[in-house]
């Protein structure tokens, strides 16, 4: 689904895993209620009491390349290994806050530079082995080593700095940033805490990017989450067996997790994890197609509840490309001119019907869009943004004005005298973008513009779009990893690895391009809310208004669960299902 | 019957009561036009009706409370019947702003029935196209490895091997990926043709070969080189002839073989590309789990070209028994 989080490894990073901030005032101390049993500071879980046993069936579409949290991109990998690992400070999905995990509590110095971390003591890895500010140190020193080449690496530099992280004592602490950074806490959440005890030697033999791999003995890996694995089958499942170790505790003092097992299923198609779950096989599903959605409600018989949990953080879009590409491609430079045209995009945008869009590719579990966020970002969603319905006299009137004119036919001809016909590239495997840009096509067809679309594989668009720059417009997505829009720096920032319609700029090539760097990189060092909701909003703004991408349409979230799975809270920021898999249980 | 089903194909467009590539946004998977006699108060109509319909959501379309007779030699799109007379006429149609779905609709509204007749065009001239282009090429280098024998023989014979061998899906992958993106629908069907056509001219050469060697060992033929009769005479008037029965049953053999290719193709998305429909790239939804479930007239295609296969099959076996 978020096509673009499939990444490689290359000099352009995508790095789409984002870490994000909040509404911090310049200091905030926390304590959670933590609950000591013996010398171990547990965590109590707020979530209804439950009981133990049984195991959780899930199936997947495709399976993990890695089980090494640092360098996991993929979608498909992290949802394994987050049931086995644990961070410092989590993003609660549900309510999109941070909370307490392994720190309990925390403090940031008023210049908003220094954060110092009390860790909680007394509890363990999976494997029985201790845990203390040695891992933490540990962790952070693999993170940002370059060696090692973290896709998250870039999250721990704010301003290019490295965070400085200093162990005060055993269960202490101290993080130094070069400056202030707006998401704040936010930045723990998705680090994983390493045993040192067991990755020490790799890492300083250099091998630690090797290290945790699917052939892995399953007692190797080791982390801190409600789950540890007990066995891998390539190409076939991954059985994960309770914790004891864990360091949550429910309500009644029980021990967290409920569950005996979860068993991943590596079932290789969206279709095939739909019929699975019909089936009754597995027990709870993620990212259902909104026409998958529709055949399961048709089938629905009481054993199942699905759920529509609105707008998720997916924007879809189209853009064109307007890198510098000299006289390598002549034809496609020779359309650049239109591509660069702020006019023409503005017609294209007014010609894009994208209540059908909706209607027809989510057949109605979406939301229509005018700018890069969702309204299932209620946070900082600028809902001011004008949202023009289509309008095809508007559209005619802009490519009037900049010189096109129409053929007897009723083709649009371009002032050079050019026929108007452009091509979008679109990922084969997408069923939902390809309809996207069937519809973008009538659409456009209308406006007297031949396009041709060229569904490609996904490997292969990327490598168009990121290295060769042979395509001429493009429709893709990108999920933001959270509601904060700091994660999606890398694509608005003119320098950013993910600026996909004009990549590796040396200096900003527009003046709106530059005001977005200026507030993408005020808004990083600013602490507080309210100035930070201001300069995103003028990001949006601009993008709106300029169109380096046209935004098309978000799809809603769409999960389903067996009745009886208690505690299933799913949330509209991933994994959306098993974020709280230690608070689940059968009733 | 074969022949019915190319004249239906044929004027497909007259017989369609839309353009191909419409999109009624409102009636997205719209299940087939229910045709009445009887209103629902019970009276007769002699002339057939439908009830218009009614948009709800996108998943709750129905009939509506307006009736419309449906019109013979109604008005509509323009089109060129047969590709040639410009007219407006279709067969049959309903009036503003009704609309007859006699297959229903595809996901993005369009009427199935129209894209079924224009897919059929579309998907058989290329199997006819790419066996005629195979033939040709097959009987030129049949002939000459035949005929000429030795080396032009083993030439031919080695490279018709190495074109047998030649895996031509990814053959036309590797050649899409050369070619530039903006590629039109008219090119891509070309392309489509050329490369199913090419690559299969080594077996009915191989076949033609065997009849010319056959052939050109008959006394008649020695005598009349005997009589100095240049190569291309004895060619024309002896040869090819005699392999007129294998032409014949290759290609109609072919068609069917190179119709199917094509469907192959568009059905993985290779072939044929949107929004001109051919019965592979329609069929192709199906992949989709909810409408194989879901929407039964995503079928339709199928049955026009099981039929379409099974009378070439038969005309070819046919042909086998007349000429043995």
């Amino acid at each position: 689904m978020t096509q673009l989080r499939v990444c490689r490894r290359s000099r352009t990073r995508f790095v789409l895993i984002r870490i994000a901030a909040v509404l911090i005032t310049s200091a905030v101390v926390l304590v959670h209620n933590a609950h000591a049993e013996g010398d171990e500071e547990l965590l109590t879980s707020k979530a209804d009491i439950g009981t133990a046993g049984g195991g959780l069936v899930v199936a997947q579409r495709v399976e993990p390349k890695t089980l090494n949290p640092v360098m996991a991109l993929d979608v498909p990998s992290r949802e394994v290994i987050w049931r086995l690992m644990a961070d410092l400070i989590h993003i609660n999905r549900q309510s999109q806050q941070t909370e307490s995990a392994l720190a309990k509590a925390w403090t940031i110095s008023s210049d908003g530079r220094r954060y110092t971390l009390a860790l909680r003591r007394g509890i363990h890895f999976s494997d029985g082995h201790p845990f203390d500010a040695d891992d933490v140190v540990f962790s952070f020193q693999v993170y940002m080593d370059e060696k090692v080449g973290s896709p998250q690496r870039d999250l721990l530099f704010p301003g290019g700095k490295p965070i400085v992280v200093r162990k005060i004592d055993a269960y202490t602490v101290e993080f130094q940033l070069a400056q202030p950074y707006g998401p704040a806490e936010r930045l723990f959440d998705t680090i994983a805490i390493l045993p040192r005890h067991i990755l020490e030697k790799s890492y300083q033999q250099g091998s630690f990017p090797e290290t945790w791999q699917l052939n892995s003995r399953p007692e190797q890996i080791v982390g801190l989450g409600p789950f540890r694995l007990k066995e891998y089958v390539p190409g076939a499942r991954a059985v994960l067996e309770r914790n004891p170790y864990y360091w949550k505790v429910d309500r009644a003092g029980k021990k967290l997790p409920y569950l005996e097992r979860i068993t991943f299923l590596f079932v290789g198609t969206d279709d095939a994890q739909v019929m699975r779950f019909e089936a009754g096989e597995t027990d709870t599903i993620n990212r259902i197609s909104p026409e998958n959605y529709l055949a399961l409600t048709k089938t629905q018989n009481g054993k199942y509840q699905l759920y529509d949990l609105g707008p998720g953080l997916e924007y879809n879009f189209l853009f064109f490309n307007l890198n510098d590409i000299g006289q390598k491609f002549p034809q496609i430079s020779g359309k650049q001119v239109w591509f660069r045209d702020l006019k023409f995009r503005r017609a294209i945008s007014y010609a894009i019907d994208r209540e059908a869009i909706v209607r027809l590719v989510y057949r109605g579990r979406g939301t229509p869009l005018w700018q890069p966020v969702t309204p299932g970002n209620r946070l900082w969603l600028n809902s001011a943004v004008p949202k023009p319905q289509r309008n095809l006299d508007r559209a005619r009137d802009l490519l009037r004005s900049s010189g096109f004119s129409w053929a007897q036919d009723g083709t649009l001809v371009a002032p050079n005298g050019e026929r108007v016909a452009f091509s979008i590239i679109v990922a084969a495997g997408n069923a939902s973008r390809v309809s996207m840009a069937t519809i973008i096509q009538e659409d456009l067809r209308e406006l007297g513009m031949r396009i041709d679309i060229v569904p490609s594989d996904f490997r292969a668009m990327l490598d168009r779009v990121t290295n060769t720059f042979e395509y001429e417009s493009a429709l893709m997505g990108i999920a933001s990893g959270d509601v904060d829009l700091n994660s999606d720096t890398n694509v608005w920032l003119s320098t950013g690895s993910t600026h996909l319609w004009h990549l590796h700029e040396l200096r900003p090539a527009t003046p709106w391009e530059a005001e977005i760097d200026r507030l993408m990189q005020a808004q990083s060092i600013s602490t507080q809310f309210k100035d930070r909701k201001q300069l995103f909003d003028r990001v949006q703004e601009l993008i709106a208004d300029n169109l380096p991408i046209i935004c098309l349409a978000s799809p809603n979230i769409l999960v389903g669960a067996k009745v009886n799975l208690g505690n299933f809270r799913a949330a509209i920021l991933e994994p959306y299902t098993l974020w709280n898999a230690d608070e689940l249980f059968w009733r | 019957m074969l022949i019915a089903i190319h004249a239906v194909v044929l004027l497909g467009e007259f017989i369609a009561p839309y353009n191909y590539a419409v999109q009624n946004r409102e009636y997205s998977f719209v299940g087939p036009t229910r045709i009445h006699l009887i209103d629902r108060v019970g009276h007769l109509h002699l002339r057939p009706f439908i009830y218009g319909l009614r948009y709800r959501s996108p998943d709750d379309v129905e009939e509506g409370e307006q009736m419309y007779p449906i019109r013979f030699l109604a008005s509509g799109a323009e089109y060129k019947l047969a590709g040639l007379l410009p007219t407006k006429t279709h067969l049959f149609g309903v009036d503003q702003p009704a609309k007859i779905f006699l297959l229903g609709t595809d996901q993005y509204g369009r009427d199935q029935l129209s894209r079924l007749l224009r897919g059929g065009q579309i998907s058989l001239l290329a199997g006819l196209l790419a066996a005629a282009l195979s033939i040709g090429i097959g009987l030129l280098f049949g002939v000459i490895a035949g005929y000429y024998g030795r080396f032009s023989d083993e030439v031919v014979m080695r490279l018709a091997e190495v074109f047998m061998v030649l895996p031509w899906l990814y053959l036309l992958l590797a050649v899409k990926g050369f070619l530039p993106l903006n590629l039109g629908p008219t090119r891509s069907f070309l392309l489509v043709i050329v490369v199913i056509g090419f690559v299969g001219w080594a077996r009915p050469a191989r076949l033609i070969r065997g009849v010319v060697l056959s052939a050109k060992e008959r006394n008649y033929v020695i005598a009349a080189r005997g009589f100095g009769a240049s190569d291309l005479y004895i060619l024309r008037r002896h040869i090819l002839p005699q392999t007129a029965a294998v032409v014949l049953t290759q290609a109609t053999l072919l068609v069917t073989t190179y119709s199917l290719s094509e469907m192959t193709l568009s059905f993985l998305g290779l072939g044929i590309s949107e929004p001109v429909p051919s019965w592979g790239n329609m069929l192709s939804s199906l992949q989709q789990y909810h409408v194989l479930t879901s929407y039964w007239w995503m079928f339709a295609p199928a049955f026009p070209a099981i039929l379409v296969f099974w009378g070439y099959y038969t005309v070819a076996n046919s042909i086998q028994e007349r000429t043995q």
